[in-house]
């Protein structure tokens, strides 16, 4: 049994901190190039098929801008 | 009939929060008002009434508690001496920032620095003007004797409530010391929770679903929003002006000479006027109960018919300046004092008046 | 499988506590404050202590704290919270009551609030974020700034001979014996924050149960202040603060 993932970022509240990049076991997540209307580059799934729902990502966010989704595959 | 007893004023205070339904008294050991936390402790009132006591570190810490107690829609009292009052400046100017209730005793003693165990009433700047940082004022109430003590506890939590602002109950080491027979008012029950969360809507009683959090903050980084907190606090303290000027007139209705005295020379100073009408001089004596608010509209009322005001102090002069303030140049203002802690005896103040109106 | 078959409300495994509050925090990017707000809203959500808990904020950059956790507030004098904290409790004992400081207000002009209501044993929490410098008013030295860390009033580095040495106030806490847990975390890492978070649930049950004073210290990471990346603030507080700080539990009674 597998576990499939998926994050959403709330790129508004986002302030490109980057502790949920080096959280994420799995490589998920990434910088966008864009940036928000502070001017943050926010954090987004750039690798969906990675995600696990691990909640690493989550926990660690300053600003609680990531909510976790989870299935058993 | 009401109950009569002996008792220092020190401990009337102790008595009448009990008897007052005073939820907490916090407070740090300074000579002259110790009986006040010593009679508490003794009294015990956690096992009758509910009130809570603590002896707290320091008296920063004890007006900190008060800070607390009173965030929680508590009465919350403390007392203390002059150097413990100047500890306590800070929080007391956070609890008028942030609108809270409490009273303060301050039994004071000479300064400046650790300056003298005995009387004084060098603490009236202080008191009246500021001490801590910002434009705040307290109420100042100025017992004159131990049934005043008592009653002005009282009267300073319905003040203190009136009006969401720290009430400074300025005694002296003479009232606070002397004995005297004190009326026990009928007892007032603490306040309930629950009605403490139904009256004071702002206080910190736990959010409930049905309300916004509450904050109890003297913080606005906003300078419109200060400035508008800042103009909230002044009309404040225009309507204790209004409304909540306390005095005393001692043989003023023909008066051509007026002492103006609070607190133990007040006491002194009605025998200086019974001395002075023996030998046909007319003066009388315009006791401030509030010190702030003073009162002004009754210097100003009585001055048409003086020839000479003079304030009695036991400071270097102090309240004089809000005689000459009121008083505004229509006539001498005088002023007698004594420091060190030496109290003028009736006889002394009455040589120094005579010598000022040759 | 698409993320629309993932992303759905019945798979939501992790998501903002209700006793957030929609408000977005001041706090520079990466910074533990916000983190360590987030695991005491989650706690009080977890025991449903919300309608029971009075926080009591400090002087410093969590002075804003109460427009993040939705529960009723008092904003202390600087240092002076354990003090107001002690009469909220003992004048609601049934309440939940925790102060929330930083080094400056914690170990530098509060220490004899903390002392006295860690000795008297008050009901309370204490949750202490130590980053080493004074955030707010612009990264001077802190108590607890290491020796040769530079901040705006140490420019040439702590030195012991003038500035004094590092204190371990958590250490001192723990002996005294109104504490009944004291305990010393950080938020850095996903494993990391879930400690923290357990350690301040057992403080919010110690203090239901009248056990006594659970003080909780965090090992923070002020990136600003460090003048660093928040993720090299991060490595750099494993690096420095964690052998002056040392990690886990130093009392639990």
């Amino acid at each position: 049994m597998a576990l499939r993932g998926a994050i959403v970022v709330d790129s508004e509240k986002c302030k490109g901190c980057s502790v949920c990049l080096v959280n994420c076991p799995t490589n998920t997540i990434a910088l966008a190039k864009e940036v928000n209307s502070k001017g943050y580059n926010f954090a987004y799934m750039a690798y969906p098929e990675n995600c696990t729902g691990c909640t690493n990502c989550a926990t660690v966010c300053p600003d609680t801008c990531i909510t976790v989704y989870r299935v058993k595959v | 009939m009401a109950e009569h007893i002996l008792m220092k004023g020190n401990e009337a205070i102790a008595i009448s929060a009990i008897r007052n339904g005073c939820d907490g008294y916090f407070g740090y050991p300074i000579t002259p008002q110790s009986e006040v936390m010593e009679t508490l402790m003794e009294e015990k009132p956690w096992e009758t009434t509910g009130m809570v006591v603590l002896q707290a570190e320091s008296e920063t810490s004890s007006i900190n508690m008060l800070y607390g107690g009173a965030s929680c829609g508590k009465k919350v009292m403390t007392s203390s001496s002059s150097p413990g009052l100047s500890l306590m400046c800070e929080g007391l100017s956070y609890l008028a920032g942030a609108e809270l209730p409490c009273v303060v005793v301050n039994v004071v003693r000479g300064g400046p620095g650790l300056g003298t165990i005995q009387p004084g009433q060098g603490d009236y700047f202080q008191a009246c003007k500021g001490g801590g940082h910002g434009d705040y004022k307290m109420v100042v109430l100025a017992p004159s004797s131990a049934q005043e003590m008592y009653d002005f506890v009282d009267l300073g939590f319905d003040l203190a409530f009136k009006y969401l602002n720290p009430v400074l109950i300025l005694a002296d080491g003479v009232v606070g010391q002397m004995m005297e027979k004190v009326e026990l008012k009928p007892m007032k029950p603490r306040w309930s929770d629950e009605f403490i969360k139904s009256t004071f809507k702002w206080a910190t009683t736990g959010k409930t679903p049905d309300r916004k959090q509450n904050v109890i903050t003297s913080l606005a980084l906003d300078a419109a929003v200060h400035e508008r907190l800042n103009h909230k606090l002044q009309l404040k303290y225009k309507q204790m002006q209004q409304e909540d000027v306390r005095f005393e007139t001692f043989m003023c209705d023909d008066a051509e000479h007026v002492i103006v005295a609070y607190g133990c020379m007040a006491r002194i100073c009605e025998n200086t006027v019974e001395l002075a009408r023996a030998e046909g001089i007319k003066l009388g004596l315009l006791r401030p109960i509030t010190l702030f608010p003073f009162p002004t509209e009754e210097i100003n009322r009585l001055v048409p018919q003086l020839k000479t005001m003079m304030s009695v102090e036991l400071s270097a002069g102090q309240m004089v300046e809000d005689v000459r303030l009121a008083v505004n140049g229509r006539v001498p203002v005088n002023f007698f004092g004594r420091l060190g802690g030496i109290v003028p005896s009736p006889e002394e103040v009455f040589e120094a008046f005579k010598k000022e109106i040759k | 499988m698409d993320l629309k078959d993932i992303i759905k409300p019945e798979n939501r495994v992790y998501a903002k506590t209700p006793v957030l509050t929609e408000n977005v925090m001041h706090y520079c990017p990466g910074c533990s404050h916000g983190t360590v707000h987030k695991i005491i809203a989650e706690v009080i959500e977890e025991m449903g202590i919300q309608e029971k808990t009075i926080g009591i904020s400090p002087v410093g950059c969590s002075v804003f704290a109460y427009n993040y956790v939705d529960i009723d507030w008092q904003q202390a004098a600087h240092g002076r919270a354990p003090a107001v904290a002690t009469a909220t409790k003992r004048l609601f004992p049934d309440k939940y009551v925790f102060t929330y400081q930083g080094d400056g207000d914690l170990a530098s002009i509060g220490t004899a609030e903390i002392m006295h209501a860690c000795n008297r044993g008050e009901n309370i929490v204490v949750i202490f974020i130590n980053n080493a410098i004074y955030g707010m008013t612009g990264g001077q030295m802190a108590p607890t700034t290491l020796i040769g860390m530079k901040t705006s009033t140490s420019p040439y580095g702590r030195s012991e001979e003038l500035h004094g040495n590092p204190l371990k106030i958590t250490e001192l806490i723990a002996q005294l014996d109104g504490t009944c847990f004291v305990t010393r975390q950080s938020v850095q890492t996903a494993a990391a924050a879930r400690k923290t978070k357990r350690a301040i649930r057992k403080a919010f049950e110690n203090s239901g149960q009248s056990k006594g004073t659970s003080f909780v210290e965090v090992v923070s990471a002020c990136n600003s202040g460090w003048k660093l990346s928040p993720v090299k603030a991060n490595e750099w507080m494993v690096e420095n603060m964690f052998p002056q700080y040392p990690l886990g539990d130093i009392k639990d009674r």
